[in-house]
Order: structure tokens, then sequence, then C-alpha cells
């Protein structure tokens, strides 16, 4: 008898998701979708809104990375304009965004998909959460976790009013100068971020590196795709998120393009399935051909790992000789195996700390003048910048008013859709065999899904205790025909799902 | 000893920016967590909806619930929230007034689906493929929500007890309503849990204010640069500050750039938008039929302005199109 | 609560003229006393007839609007909205209908913005001694809705 298994909600992550399962009569999996139940329409409703409002619009559509949105509309509104801000003003918003990178890296890998991999995959349910975490790095760390972000949002607070919706983003500079106090404060602060983040990277190197079932399972081929890789690059070819080249590399790691933001469109295009809300995008030069990889799939990934596969190396050099060691470790570049997000993700952290040291010391930054006023009409204009969780794209077309004719998003995660769609799938064709469905099962299964810390991945404490999850299994009729938790109460069985 | 209140976190259409808002408590959330009993938070805990319809009416102390209501899925989970909620509190803006999501109500389903599916230039869908409420075959069924023509607040899809204004609440707003619950010091049911002040009230720029306004130019951000320190609407920027609630801390005032009315309307005003018009045209210095229509015509895109965050609860609640029956 | 709201409500709860009768819109008026109140007075007392389409609302200057009401008589049934002031440099208050034109350009942009036709809300400029134009301006309102038809929006529908 057929069976199908369903997993719902996806858990620790932002947004909603379900993953339904179907077996065959052996009990293998014959496939398994990733569906995404939400649409809100942004790119239609934007549709008649001023452009010079995005900033602030768009960020709504994440409330863990709306500086991602904030700063992609912000560089869409400078082309749509044709005005290019001055140095003054660049500082800031590169600043900015790298304390933002900082910070939402930093704490996905303590409360969110950290987890998982630090307290390890097999461990109790009970301890894969921030209190495991903390047990295995100290209590001490834990503190620092909280109050490390919690001064980069105060910084980010006083350079843009808020850090959960900032609004200082305007065509052609920021809304406000740096000042001579909080530049102080960022250099202060700033050695104590790049500390914080290599602290974290040494947290990774002792506590999975140095255990060998981690690193197998990192390793692991069920954990594996060879697609192909885009990201941002600096003039330099180097790791980049506030403005450059997007550069995408094949399987082997040569380069198969490099654009200029606005012409994105030559080289992606975004397919539809019936089962989800979600759009697939694909390489144009390749071709839709499936939820498959390999170098003539037109799949391709975005996001930590997808960027140090892209660039030549990092911009920064404590970061630098993290990714030499990454690539060393994993048997050479690009590296493919989608567990090495993590690790990935703290490289470019302690790029982001080093970032924010170098640019508070810049003199440059005090410079009052942070605003060039357009010359010309609005017409049209596309703006890229690297989210934490991969590749945004901002495209913005209006009249010469300024008002909003058509609007374009491909934001992060979007690229990422079918790479964690085939995951899923080739995770789950891994470890379910004969129709058994455990605890173990559940957990591999989402670890998957978890490592892209898919967009609106939300950084929160998960809470000590269970973390219960319930698998049901349905005969063809829709019936369950078994139930399996991990941790928590066996709920009452109804009919039907 | 007695048992912790049961406390619910639920997001419809939702950023998470509200999620983040409890997360920046920062060391205060620890109080928070170590006082009740959290039953439901999809983001962090793995209970589903079978625990929650396992839970007696009434047995949760207080659901709040963020986001607007624009599938049927989250009507769903809000009707059963409800039930077994002796406390909904609607955090944000988007359970509040509808929120930016609220924005769709200028669009509909037919259009939002056209575009996403067919008409956006990055989309390859020659077969006209859209998502489909069921789909699949050869015994693979797959389900997803409806998705509405219109979005929702949370009060026009179930009751709700207290609202938590804001995109996202600030932190002192949030511990305050926390702590009212835990010890039982609620105001009267219904109330916004924000001072009723006008913003322009408690502005930082107010003695910048000149006794009457009047604006001959409308000015636009990007083609100008604010006065740091000046009143936004003296100087001619569109301010929703008159419109709106205080409580905020006059965030983006600090941020150098106007208010866009995020906490809703003061008490006794029904329709943000509406209010906004009728303070903002009375400082227009313009008297003919043409000095008038010139001068309004400076203001880009009135109604996504003044309805930014409150378009499904204003009195019109969506702009009219055609509904296929 | 202001008389004005009182007065609104009652109103939008009237009955249509004749039971079983074919559709007629119905136009909530807001009329300043000192102008277009006492014109339509006027234009009784001449039996200069309209159409019985708009009852109305007295309201002591044509600034007293709130562009709230407006919209909740849209909102709670009427058709249409006419707005009877004085003509500019009249008004009984000095400025008031000053203010009156520029909220009432203001919420046309806005309206058309929501999808509202042009014809449903109108604003008049009528003196005391012009019962004429108070005649003309309902009637002539009424036939543009008759051929508009029913305003209908009842917004809460999610279907």
């Amino acid at each position: 008898m057929s069976q199908r298994i369903t997993i719902d909600p996806i858990t620790r992550l932002e947004g909603h998701g379900k993953i339904e399962i179907f077996l065959d009569d052996r009990g293998e999996v014959t496939r398994a979708y990733l569906q995404v139940p939400e649409l809100r329409g942004f790119e239609r409703f934007c549709v008649g809104r001023a452009a010079e409002e995005m900033p602030r619009i768009t960020q709504r559509i994440c409330g863990v990375c709306p500086t991602a949105h904030h700063m992609a509309s912000t560089r869409a509104l400078d082309d749509l304009y044709h005005v290019d801000p001055p140095p003054a003003a660049h500082r800031i918003r590169d600043l900015f965004y790298s304390l933002f990178m900082f910070e939402d890296h930093t704490l996905h890998f303590y409360f969110l998909g950290g987890p998982d991999f630090i307290v390890g995959p097999t461990a109790p349910a009970a301890e894969r959460n921030v209190l495991g975490v903390i047990a295995k790095v100290g209590l001490e760390i834990g503190g620092k976790v909280i109050a490390t972000r919690k001064e980069a949002r105060g910084i980010m607070t006083e350079m843009a009013g808020k850090a959960i919706h900032p609004v200082f983003g305007i065509a052609g500079g920021v809304s406000k100068p740096m000042t001579k106090d909080l530049a102080a404060r960022l250099q202060e602060s700033a050695p104590g971020f790049v500390d914080f983040a290599a602290f974290s990277l040494q947290a990774f190197a002792d506590i999975v590196l140095k255990n060998q079932a981690y690193v197998d399972t990192i390793l692991a081929d069920h954990y594996l795709h060879q697609t192909h890789y885009m990201g941002l690059v600096d003039e330099k070819r180097k790791v980049t998120f506030y403005r450059g080249r997007v550069r995408v590399v094949d399987p082997f790691g040569d380069e198969v393009a490099i654009f200029e933001p606005r012409d994105y469109l030559k080289y992606i295009a975004e397919h539809v399935e019936p089962w989800s809300y979600i759009k697939f995008p694909f390489l144009k030069a390749k071709g839709w051909k499936g939820f498959v990889d390999g170098p003539d799939s037109g799949l391709y990934r975005v996001a930590p790992l997808a960027r140090l596969n892209v660039a030549d190396g990092m911009a920064t050099p404590r970061a630098q000789e993290h990714y030499e060691q990454m690539y060393a470790t994993l048997g050479g570049k690009p590296a493919h195996n989608t567990l090495a997000f993590h690790w990935a993700r703290l490289i470019e952290a302690l790029q982001a700390a080093e970032v924010v040291e170098a640019i508070s010391r810049d003199p440059e930054l005090l410079d009052p003048n942070v605003r060039r006023l357009p010359t010309q009409a609005p017409d049209e204009g596309v703006g890229i910048v690297e989210a934490p969780r991969g590749t945004l794209i901002h495209h913005y077309k209006t009249d010469p008013n300024g008002i909003l004719t058509g609007v374009n998003l491909m934001v992060a995660t979007l690229h990422n859709s079918a790479p964690i769609q085939m995951s899923i799938e080739r995770a789950a064709k891994g470890v379910i065999h004969g129709g058994k469905v455990d605890d173990g099962l559940l957990n591999m299964v989402e670890m998957a899904f978890r490592a892209y810390d898919p967009c609106f991945g939300c950084a929160t404490h998960s809470l000590p205790g269970e973390m219960p999850l319930v698998a049901r299994i349905h005969d063809n009729d829709g019936s369950v025909v078994r139930t399996i938790t991990r941790g928590g109460e066996v709920p009452e069985l109804g009919t039907g799902s | 000893m007695p048992e912790k209140p049961k406390v619910a976190f639920y997001w419809c259409a939702s950023c998470g920016g509200c999620e983040e808002a409890v997360v920046d408590l920062a060391e205060d959330i620890l109080k928070v967590v170590e006082a009740v009993d959290i039953v439901l938070w999809p983001v962090a805990l793995d209970f589903k909806k079978k625990d929650v319809e396992a839970m007696p009416d009434n047995s949760i102390a207080v659901a709040f619930i963020n986001g607007a209501v624009r599938m049927s899925e989250q009507e769903e989970w809000v009707h059963m929230l409800r039930r077994k909620s002796q406390l909904v509190v609607a955090f944000g803006s988007c359970a509040h007034l509808g929120g930016i999501p609220g924005l769709a109500n200028f669009t509909n389903k037919a259009e939002i689906f056209a575009n996403s599916y067919f008409d956006v230039p990055s989309v390859d869908n020659p077969g006209r493929v859209v998502p489909l409420e069921k789909s699949g075959g050869n015994g693979e069924t797959l389900t997803l929500p409806e998705f509405f023509d219109t979005v929702r607040a949370l009060d026009q899809v179930i009751p709700v007890d207290y609202y938590l204004p804001g995109c996202a609440p600030p932190k002192d707003l949030i511990m305050n309503a926390v702590t009212a619950i835990l010890t039982g010091q609620l105001p009267p049911k219904g109330t916004v849990l924000s001072p009723s002040k006008a913003a322009c009230d408690v502005c930082p720029r107010k003695d910048s204010k000149p006794d009457k306004i009047e604006i001959a130019e409308i000015k636009r951000i990007t083609t100008s640069i604010p006065d740091p320190e000046k009143c936004f609407l003296a100087q001619g920027y569109v301010c929703m500050g008159p419109a709106t609630r205080s409580g905020c801390g006059e965030r983006c005032i600090h941020g150098n750039m106007p208010c866009r009315g995020c906490f809703g309307p003061p008490d006794g005003v029904y329709d943000q938008g509406a209010k906004f018009l009728s303070a903002f045209a009375s400082l227009l210095t313009a008297k003919t039929d043409e000095e008038i229509d010139a001068l309004i015509d400076q203001i880009p895109d009135p109604a996504g302005t003044f309805y930014r965050f409150s378009l499904p609860t204003s009195i019109m609640q969506r702009k009219r199109t055609r509904v296929e029956s | 609560m202001s008389t004005a709201v009182i007065a609104l409500e009652d109103v939008t709860k009237t009955k249509g003229p004749g039971v079983g009768a074919a559709w007629e819109p119905r136009i909530v008026a807001f009329f300043c006393n000192w102008c277009t109140y006492t014109a339509s007075d006027l234009a009784g007392t001449a039996r200069l007839t309209y159409d019985p389409n708009a009852p109305v609302i007295r309201v002591m200057c044509s600034g007293r609007v709130d562009p709230q009401f407006v919209l909740r008589a849209l909102g709670e049934g009427a058709d249409g909205v006419l707005i009877g002031g004085c003509h500019p440099g009249d008004c009984h208050y000095q400025e008031g209908n000053y203010k009156t034109l520029r909220r009432f350009k203001l919420l046309k942009k806005v309206l058309g913005q929501l999808g509202v036709e042009d014809e449903r809300v109108r604003l008049e400029w009528i003196s005391a001694s012009e019962g004429d134009r108070v005649q003309h301006a309902i009637n002539d309102m009424t036939n543009q809705l008759r051929r508009l038809g029913p305003f209908a929006q009842r917004g809460a529908s999610h279907a």
C-alpha cells in the first residue's frame, strides 16, 4: 500500500511551509514536495505607489532581513533616478549593511539553524535548541550573543531610525550623516564584533570539525548537490554584499556569466508549478530541466556557500584564512555540500565584522555630504544586493513622475527554491527506506531544508524542552494509519488528516 | 505550584518583524519565558494544529496574533485560536489595521496571479500554469490554501480584545502589554495599548512648528534635502503625524524621514486616511481651482500614502474592482 | 456625537422611494445652512420639482463636511454624495468653503484611486437665491447615478 508522509509545519524558519513525501509499495520514496502556501502580491500592489517609498514598503516583505530589501530598493532607486550617491553615503550604507549581515548571520547560527549542527543531528530533541547550544559553548557565550546582537542593533537604530524596518535609504544618498559620537561608539564596539565572529568560527571548529561523525554528515551524499552558483563579486571578484556584479559559476567552478544588475533578465527566468505559490528560477542558458542537479541543469544556488564558491576569495584578511581552510577541509572548490552553508555563513559574518571595523575608522565616514540630488527623470532601474539568504533583485519601472508602472522582485530564497525542493527529496530518499519513519528521519529531512536558512528565516530564540514534531502517515484513502511523534504527547487520532 | 499561564504566538500574512520585535526584548525575554508556558510559536516550536485543536476552549490565557488575514489557512487558524484563548491581542500593524499586505486591496486575486505567474518579465510560463488549491494525480494529491481577493485585519475575522500597534511594536509597549496581562491590570477591552495622543503632540520637532502651517509647495524626499530639525509638514513634506497615534518613540523622525502612520489613528478616528486628507488639505495655501489642482497634483499617490497601513480597516476597505462571483 | 453624524445615520436608513419600485439611487446631500439649504427651501416654495433621491443634512458650513462623512455615506448605502456650499468669497465664516474645495479635490483624487466614479461625489456652489441650481444639481446627479448603477461597496467580502 502506497503511503504519504506529511510534515506540517516546517519548523525553525520563517514563513509557512509543508513537506509531502510519497512512498511506493515497497516503502521507498518516489517523490517529495516542499509546498510554500503563501503569496502576498507585492509586485502587483506596488504598482501605483511612488518608487521613492519602496525602501519603506518592500522591506515589509521580510522583518528578519528588512535591511536587505531596503538596500536593494535603495540601489534600484539610484539606478532609476540615474544618480550615484556621494562617497560618504556609500560608506554609511556599506557599514550599515555589514552590521546587518553580521548580526543576522550570527543569530541564525546560534538560535535557528545552528542548534541542529552544533548539538548534532541525532542528539535528543530536547537538546536541539539554543539551550543545547549554550551547554556546548557556555553560559557566558550565550549572554554574549544576546549582548552583541543588542549592541549591533542599537547602532543600527541610531543610524537608520529603526533596526526592524530602517528608513534611511534615498535615491542618491541616505537620510542622515554619521555623527562623531556614533562613529566613536562604532570604533569601540567593532573589534568586539570581529572577535565574536572569530570566536563563533572557533566554536564551529571545536564542536563540529573535530567530530568525525559531524564531518561525515557534512560530506554525506544525501546532502550534496552539484549545481551552478550565483553571487555578487567586487571588482577583484571577491565576496561582497552591498554592490558589485553578479557572477555565475558552473559545478566545476568555471565562470559562465558575469553581469551588471541591469542585465539579469538575460540570464535567469522563473518556472511555475501548480503545487506551490513560490516560483522556481533557472539559468536561461541551460533551460528548465526539472528538479535535477548537474552541469546540464539550469538550477543554481545562492547564499553563503554559493557566494564563496563564486568568488575568488574573501575581501578581508581573517575571513580569507578561514575560506582557505574550509575548502581544504571540503576537498576543493567549489564545495557542493549543503551543510557547509553553515560554515560559509560564519566566514561571511567574520568578513562583515571586519568591514564594519575598517569603515568605522574611515575618515570619509564623517563627511556630512550624504545626498546627491537627481538631475534626470526616473524611468527604469535595477538594484541587486546579497541578502543573507541570497541574491536579491529589485527592478522598478516608473512614469516620469516616479510613480511605479511595473515591479519585479526576485527574492533571495526564491533562487534556492528548486535546490531546496531537490534537497528535501534527496534527503528523504536517502534516509527513508522500507516505509520506516522515525524521529531521526524527521530531523534529517528538516536539516536539508534548514541549512539554506530560507528567507524569512526567523532568527529567534528556540525554547527549552521538547520539540515535538508529528509525522502522520496516510493510506491512499487519506486515513491516518500511523502517527510518529518526536517528543511531546501523541495527539488523539481523528479520522483522516 | 500554580500552573503558568499558557501563551500562544501565531502569524498570518506576516513578515516576521513582529517575531523579531519579541526577540529584540533581548534579556527581558527571559523574564517573560520564565513566567509563562509557550504552547504555540511556529517559528520556534514544533507544536502543530492538532496540538492546539486538542486543547480545551479558553485554556490559552492569551494569544498574540500578528499578520493580516489573506489566505484560508490563516482564517482557520485565527478562528481556532479565538476559541482556545481567553484573550486575543492583535499584535502589530497588520493584525491591527491590515498593514502593508493590505495594500493588496488596491488590486485583487486575478490581477495578482496574472502579474506573478504570467506578466513579470522574468517568468517563463508558456503553459500558463498557476498554483491550484488542488493539484497532482496518480494518488498524489497536493493542496494549497485559498488566496482571497481581500485582505482583512484580525478584528474583521474574529473578536479582538486588545491591539498592540506598530510596525513593529516597540520594545517598551510590548513589555508593558505583557506585564499588564500577567498582572491582570488591563484597560477596558478594545483598547489600543498605546497613548491616544497624535504623534505631532510628542514629536521631537514640534517646537519648530509654526502656529499656522502653510504649504505652498509639496516637497518630495528624492528631490530635496529636508532640514533635520524642522517639522516635516511645515517644510512641505507629507508626514502622517497629525492622524497617527503616538507611542512609537518617533523612530522614523529620528531617522530624518517623515511619519507614514504605522501606529494607526488616535482614538475616535474611523478612517486614518480620510482624517489625514482633511488635515493636510487644510494646510495647503491655494484658493482657485487651478491653484488647488496644481498643488494637489504634486502629492504622489495620495491613497497609497494616506492608507499605507490602514486600507483594509478604512471605511472603503478596498478599491472597487469587479468581484467574480 | 455631533448633529451631522446622527442625521447621517437616520438618513441612510431611509427607504428608497416606493416599495417595489425599480432601483433608484440614494444621494446624501450636505447643504450649508446659509446658502444651499436656504436655496432648497426656496426651490420648495417656488414649486421647483426635483427628484426625491437626495435627503438633506444641514450643516452650518460646507467646511464642516469631514471626508469621513462622505466615505461613511458611501460605505453604508448611499450611491452618491452631494455637497452644497457658498460661492467662493461668500462664506459666512470667511474661509470655510476654501477648505471645502481643497478637501474635496484631494478626496476626489483619493476616491479615484479607490475606483469610485467621478460622478458619485459632487460639490456645488449655490447661493441662497439659486433654488434652480439646487433643482438642476439634484436632477442631473440622479440621472448620472441611474446610469452608473448602485455603489454597492461593502468591502468586507473576502470571496
